[in-house]
C-alpha cells in the first residue's frame, strides 16, 4: 500500500515551505506577464471585433435569465427581511431608499459578480482548459492565428464590458422585486417608490458600482483565461482550471470589494 | 538541393528529463521522412520545435531557409502558413462544425477571399480527403479516422509546402490506418508536400516513408530506406521491428 501511495502525485514527497513560497511568487509573476500581454495584444491590430461581439452575446445575453431570477429574489427577500426592523421604529417609508442604497451600492455588483464567477468564469476556465489539453490552442497557433488575441483578449474584454451592464440590469430587477413587495404591503405607487428609492442615491454610488463591476469582470475574465490557458494533465486539469477559476475569482472579488469600498468612502 | 527543413544539434529538456540530445536532420523537397521511436522518446517534441510551438534549449532549426529562433511573432505566423501540422488527437475545434473548422485558417489568413471562393476551397479539400458528406457535422459526430482526415484537410486548405504528421495512425483500426497511409501518400503527390511523419507504427513507416529514421536516446540513430535501417545489429532497433511485426522479444 505504501509503495502504491508513493506513486500517487502529492504522496511522493512533501513540498518544502520555501518551495511553496517560491511557487506562489513565480505564479504572481506569470499572472503579471499574462496581464501585460493582454494589454499589449489588446492594442495591437488586427482587432477581433466579431469574436468580441460573439463573446459579449455569450457572456451577457446568456446570463440574463439567471441574473433576472437572482436579482428579483434578492430584491424581494431583502425587502421582506428589512421590514420588521424598520416597522419597529415606524419607518417602513424608508424601505425604498434603504433597499436602493443596499442594492445599488453593494448587492447588485456583488451578486452579479459572484454569479458571473460561477457561470462565466468556470465556463471560460473549462473551455480554454479543454482547448489547451486537446491541443486546439496549438492548432490555432500553427494555422497562423494568434490564439492569445483570439481566445483571451476577446473573453477578457467581453466579461469586462458586460459585467457593468449585467450589474445595472440586476439592480433594476432587484428594485422591481422590492417594489412588488413594498406595493403589496404599503400600497405605494410605482412613481413614489422610484422617487423614494433614488432620492438617496448619488452619481458616485452608481459610478462606483459600475467601476466595481468593471474590475470584477476583468478579474473573472483574466482568472478564467489564465487558469484555462495554462491547464495541463488532461481532463483533471480542465476540472481544476474551472474549479480554481470560481474559487480564486470569488476570493479576489471580496478583496477588491473591500478595497473599493474604502476608496469610495474616502471620496464621499 | 537545399533542404526544406534543416536541424542542427538540437537539444531540449523538460526539468531533469533531456529528451533531445543533439538531433541532426534534413528534410528534402518532395520527400516523406518518417521518424520512428518509442513513446516519450521526444518525437512529438521534435516537430513541435519545427513548428515553433516549443523553443529548443540548444541548436538550430531552419525551415524554408529561415531560422525559426530569429523570427518575430508576425514572421513566424507567416511562415506557419507554409507548414501544415496534423495533431495526434486531431485537435479539431469542438465548438465549430467541419465547415467552420476548415474555413477558420483560410478566412483568417486570406482575408480577400469571397464567400464563394471559401466554400469552394472547403468543398475541394474535403473531397480530396473523401469526407465531403461530413461538411455540416460537428467533430463530436465523427469517428477517430474521420477526425484525423478532417485534421489533415484543415491543414491542406492553406496549401502548405511542409506537412508535419504527429502519430497519424495512432489509436485507429488497421484498415483505417491503411486508408490514412494512402491519404498521406496522396497528399504528397497532389499537393507536392514534403513531410515529417512521427509514428511508432511500422506499417505506416513502410507505406509512407521515402526515408526512415529512428529516434533513440534523444538522437536520430540512423537514416535510410525502411529495410535498410532494420539491417543492423543494434538490439533496440531490431527489437522495435520484432515487436511490431513478429511480436516476440
Amino acid at each position: 500500500m505504501e509503495e502504491r501511495l508513493d506513486q500517487v502525485e502529492g504522496f511522493k514527497k512533501k513540498v518544502p515551505f520555501s518551495q511553496r513560497i517560491s511557487h506562489f511568487f513565480s505564479g504572481l509573476y506569470e499572472i503579471q506577464q499574462f496581464i501585460f500581454r493582454f494589454f499589449k495584444e489588446m492594442f495591437t491590430p488586427p482587432y477581433e471585433f466579431k469574436e468580441i461581439v460573439r463573446q459579449c452575446y455569450h457572456i451577457g445575453y446568456r446570463s440574463l435569465a439567471i441574473i433576472t431570477l437572482t436579482g428579483f429574489i434578492t430584491g424581494i427577500v431583502f425587502t421582506k427581511q428589512s421590514r420588521p426592523s424598520l416597522s419597529e421604529f415606524g419607518a417602513t417609508s424608508w424601505l425604498p431608499s434603504l433597499i436602493s442604497i443596499a442594492v445599488i451600492r453593494a448587492l447588485a455588483p456583488l451578486i452579479t459578480a459572484l454569479i458571473a464567477a460561477g457561470k462565466i468564469g468556470s465556463n471560460i476556465g473549462a473551455e480554454l482548459g479543454s482547448m489547451k489539453v486537446s491541443e486546439q490552442i496549438d492548432a490555432m497557433e500553427v494555422s497562423g492565428t494568434n490564439p492569445f488575441k483570439y481566445l483571451v483578449v476577446t473573453r477578457v474584454l467581453a466579461s469586462t464590458c458586460m459585467l457593468p451592464i449585467l450589474m445595472l440590469y440586476a439592480a433594476i430587477i432587484g428594485l422591481m422585486g422590492s417594489y412588488l413587495n413594498v406595493h403589496q404591503n404599503e400600497q405605494t405607487s410605482f412613481i413614489s417608490f422610484i422617487h423614494d428609492a433614488f432620492v438617496k442615491i448619488s452619481f458616485l454610488d452608481v459610478f462606483a458600482s459600475v467601476i466595481k463591476s468593471t474590475v470584477y469582470g476583468f478579474t473573472i475574465g483574466v482568472t478564467g483565461c489564465f487558469l484555462g490557458y495554462r491547464a495541463s494533465q488532461g481532463t483533471v486539469g480542465v476540472g481544476k482550471a474551472a474549479n480554481s477559476t470560481v474559487v480564486i475569482s470569488m476570493f479576489l472579488i471580496f478583496i477588491e470589494e473591500m478595497i473599493i469600498v474604502q476608496i469610495v468612502n474616502a471620496m464621499r | 538541393m537545399d533542404p526544406v527543413i534543416s536541424i542542427r544539434d538540437l537539444s531540449k529538456s523538460f526539468l531533469d528529463n533531456q529528451v533531445l540530445r543533439g538531433v541532426n536532420l534534413e528534410l528534402y523537397a518532395g520527400e516523406n521522412l518518417v521518424i520512428l521511436g518509442r513513446s516519450g522518446s521526444g518525437k512529438s517534441v521534435l516537430i513541435k520545435i519545427v513548428a515553433g510551438l516549443l523553443k529548443p534549449d540548444q541548436g538550430e532549426v531552419k525551415v524554408l531557409g529561415q531560422h525559426i529562433a530569429d523570427l518575430n511573432t508576425k514572421d513566424l505566423q507567416t511562415l506557419r502558413q507554409q507548414i501544415g501540422f496534423s495533431f495526434q488527437g486531431s485537435a479539431l475545434y469542438d465548438g465549430m462544425s467541419v465547415r467552420e473548422n476548415l474555413e477558420f485558417p483560410l478566412v483568417r489568413n486570406q482575408r480577400n477571399l469571397s464567400r464563394k471562393q471559401v466554400t469552394e476551397a472547403v468543398r475541394q479539400v474535403l473531397s480530396d480527403v473523401g469526407l465531403l458528406q461530413t461538411i455540416d457535422q460537428m467533430p463530436s459526430e465523427l469517428s477517430g479516422g474521420q477526425k484525423k482526415r478532417i485534421g489533415i484537410a484543415r491543414t491542406l486548405i492553406l496549401h502548405p509546402e511542409i506537412m508535419l504528421y504527429d502519430e497519424p495512425t495512432g489509436g485507429i483500426d488497421p484498415i483505417t490506418c491503411v486508408e490514412l497511409n494512402h491519404l498521406i501518400n496522396k497528399v504528397q503527390k497532389q499537393y507536392n508536400t514534403s513531410a515529417i511523419i512521427i509514428t511508432h507504427d511500422l506499417t505506416c513507416a513502410r507505406m509512407t516513408g521515402n526515408r526512415v529514421g529512428m529516434l533513440l536516446d534523444g538522437k536520430i540513430s540512423k537514416l535510410g530506406g525502411f529495410e535498410e535501417i532494420f539491417q543492423t545489429n543494434d538490439e533496440r532497433i531490431r527489437g522495435f521491428y520484432n515487436y511490431n511485426f513478429i511480436h516476440q522479444p
